[in-house]
């Protein structure tokens, strides 16, 4: 056998199991999901049906389904954006102080690395109406009215927002400060030279360098936002996405819907449907940022 | 000309002292917001059943009993713990082995199909969990998987992600070291396993350690993946715990502690691991 040839058999030999594993677990149940979405699929049923668009039909007519997408677009449009500028703020303040950068850091990234469902958890004792309720007892200090947080329809979805919020914020910014100190010195030297002023030089020079930055991270966080689940599912009572499905997100209403109601078949429909507002909305984060910020 | 002091970057080198002491007032408060959630529940740990419904900043008391009550033989928590420490070793051992051995073959060999295959594993990147679930639930119920370690562990035994970041690596690896050692009549595994993976232990180490956060805190296909209690894993338990606690905050936070202070252990271990990997993800995109 050739070097060549043996080289080949090689690679080919290691990649075996990992190329089944990724076929079987990957892109098989994908196929399997898109295919069992036109038929009456359930876990009782041995052989199903074909049914056509039923499913779709079925799960766009629900109304807490259509709830639901409104309430993850609202995590997306609100959350995203949010912790992108805040992020950003920071690792300019970061990148801005001669000393400490790196604990601050390291303070700002310990909720991204924590489990999720016990700070959810740790918030919602926080989020507590008053007398118990820690968030609640600094309002009363200050004087201001107390808040219903996680009771409130209009409130719990902000709520667990923000907790979100808080929860990126670390991965953010330690993105863009990296992202900062790869902008050669010798630019920004240059530009205060010729006059530039510090908002100049944030916005001609700082923002579009960083073009490719915020555009992976505003992809990343818009994702990460439309699939928000385990706080919702920790955050609300008996993790139903309350009150009264005000909190309720497109991932929450899937996972109800397979595991809850065993509804197998639209719950596969309802999430090709979130996959492809998932992959649309990337799509188009990519083209907007390039047209409009590219340099 | 003036000497301009050194300084890491461009950007403040003019600003007045006062937006540096105004950015430093900034972020120490933004420091103790993201803290103090974490101070909250370490103290509501250390409260008492009646102690926790006063709204007092440090405990009156403070006693170890909700611990010894969470860690003791009568709660599940040790066996949770347990749980969730063979789910995250034993798929971080997998993922390190077989995602290095992806990225070597990916780097460091040609044959028909490279391309394609590269392409078709980071391509499931794309593919959110979420969508997989159903699936993989019908799999483990047919294969009789579910409330298994298997069952739990099967789809993250290898990742794309971890693939994609051994290739990178594994490309900086100088050809004539693993050639030599082929002329010399090793075989082809030795040379993975005795010059290869010795060579990329910062890669390793990076992925080990991105590896078990994100296994030690999956919750959605733990949650679906074991319905009894006894195959919970941690966050899964304290979620099932939790929501049947009612109000026993006390518990609930000291279970949210325990929960979280393996990760909090590796974190100060390995910070600095932790804070490149990210920003390197983060570049990579």
């Amino acid at each position: 056998m050739t070097l060549k040839a043996r080289k080949a058999f090689t690679a080919y030999a290691f990649l075996l199991i990992p190329l089944v594993f990724f076929l079987t677990v990957r892109f098989g149940p994908m196929l399997y999901m898109l295919a069992m979405s036109f038929t009456n699929w359930s876990l009782m049923r041995k052989v199903p049906a074909f049914v056509g668009f039923s499913n779709y039909l079925k799960v766009l007519n629900d109304p807490v389904f259509l709830q639901s997408l409104g309430n993850t677009a609202r995590y997306a449009i609100f959350g995203a954006p949010l912790v992108i500028v805040v992020s950003f703020l920071i690792a300019l303040m970061l990148d801005a102080i001669p000393r400490g950068k790196s604990i601050f850091r390291l303070i700002y990234v310990l909720p991204y690395i924590t489990p999720v469902v016990a700070v959810s958890w740790v918030w919602r004792w926080m989020y507590q109406p008053p007398p118990i309720g820690v968030i609640n007892g600094v309002l009363g200090a200050l004087g201001l009215p107390a808040g219903e947080f996680l009771n409130s329809t209009t409130q719990a979805l902000p709520s667990i927002l923000v907790v979100n919020v808080w929860v990126e914020l670390g991965y953010c910014t330690t993105i863009f400060l990296a992202g900062l100190q790869t902008i050669p010195r010798e630019m920004m030297e240059a530009a205060q030279i010729d006059g530039a002023n510090a908002r100049q030089i944030l916005l001609k020079i700082t923002i579009p360098l960083l073009n490719p930055v915020i555009l992976f991270l505003t992809v990343m966080e818009g994702i990460q936002f439309l699939r928000i689940f385990t706080q919702v599912y920790n955050m609300s009572m008996q993790a139903m996405g309350g009150p009264l499905n005000s909190t309720k997100s497109a991932a929450l209403y899937i996972y109800q819907k397979a595991f809850m109601y065993f509804e197998m078949a639209q719950a596969a429909a309802a999430s090709l449907i979130l996959f492809v507002i998932i992959m649309s909305i990337t799509l188009l984060q990519l083209r907007f940022f390039d047209k409009n910020l590219s340099y | 000309m003036e000497k301009v002091p050194v300084r890491q970057h461009g950007h403040a080198k003019r600003k007045l002292p006062v937006t540096i002491l105004a950015a430093y007032v900034m972020l120490g408060l933004l420091s103790v917001i993201m803290i103090f959630p974490f101070v909250w529940m370490l103290l509501s740990s250390l409260k008492d059943a009646t102690q926790i419904f006063k709204l007092r900043f440090l405990p009156e008391a403070p006693t170890l009993d909700n611990y010894r009550y969470i860690l003791s033989s009568t709660s599940k928590f040790p066996q949770w713990f347990k749980n969730s420490v063979i789910v995250a070793l034993c798929t971080t051992a997998s993922v390190l082995f077989f995602d290095s051995l992806v990225g070597y073959a990916l780097s460091k060999f040609s044959f028909p199909g490279k391309k394609l295959i590269f392409l078709l594993i980071v391509s499931t990147l794309m593919i959110p969990t979420e969508m997989l679930v159903i699936p993989w639930y019908a799999m483990a119920r047919a294969m009789k998987w579910v409330n298994t370690y298997w069952g739990i562990m099967f789809p993250g035994m290898i990742s794309a992600f971890g693939v994609f970041l051994m290739r990178q690596f594994m490309q900086t690896l100088p050809d004539d070291l693993i050639d030599a050692a082929r002329v010399d009549g090793m075989g082809e595994l030795r040379i993975f396993l005795t010059i290869v993976l010795p060579l990329v232990r910062p890669a390793l180490a990076t992925l080990a350690i991105f590896n078990f956060i994100g296994n030690w805190n999956a919750f959605l296909w733990p949650l679906i993946a074991a319905s009894k209690p006894k195959m919970f894993t941690l966050p899964v338990g304290l979620a099932n715990f939790s929501g049947e606690a009612g109000s026993d905050w006390h518990y609930i936070m000291t279970g949210a502690a325990v929960a979280m202070a393996p990760l909090i252990l590796v974190f100060l271990l390995f910070q600095k691991q932790i804070v490149r990997g990210i920003a390197m993800t983060g570049l990579k995109g």
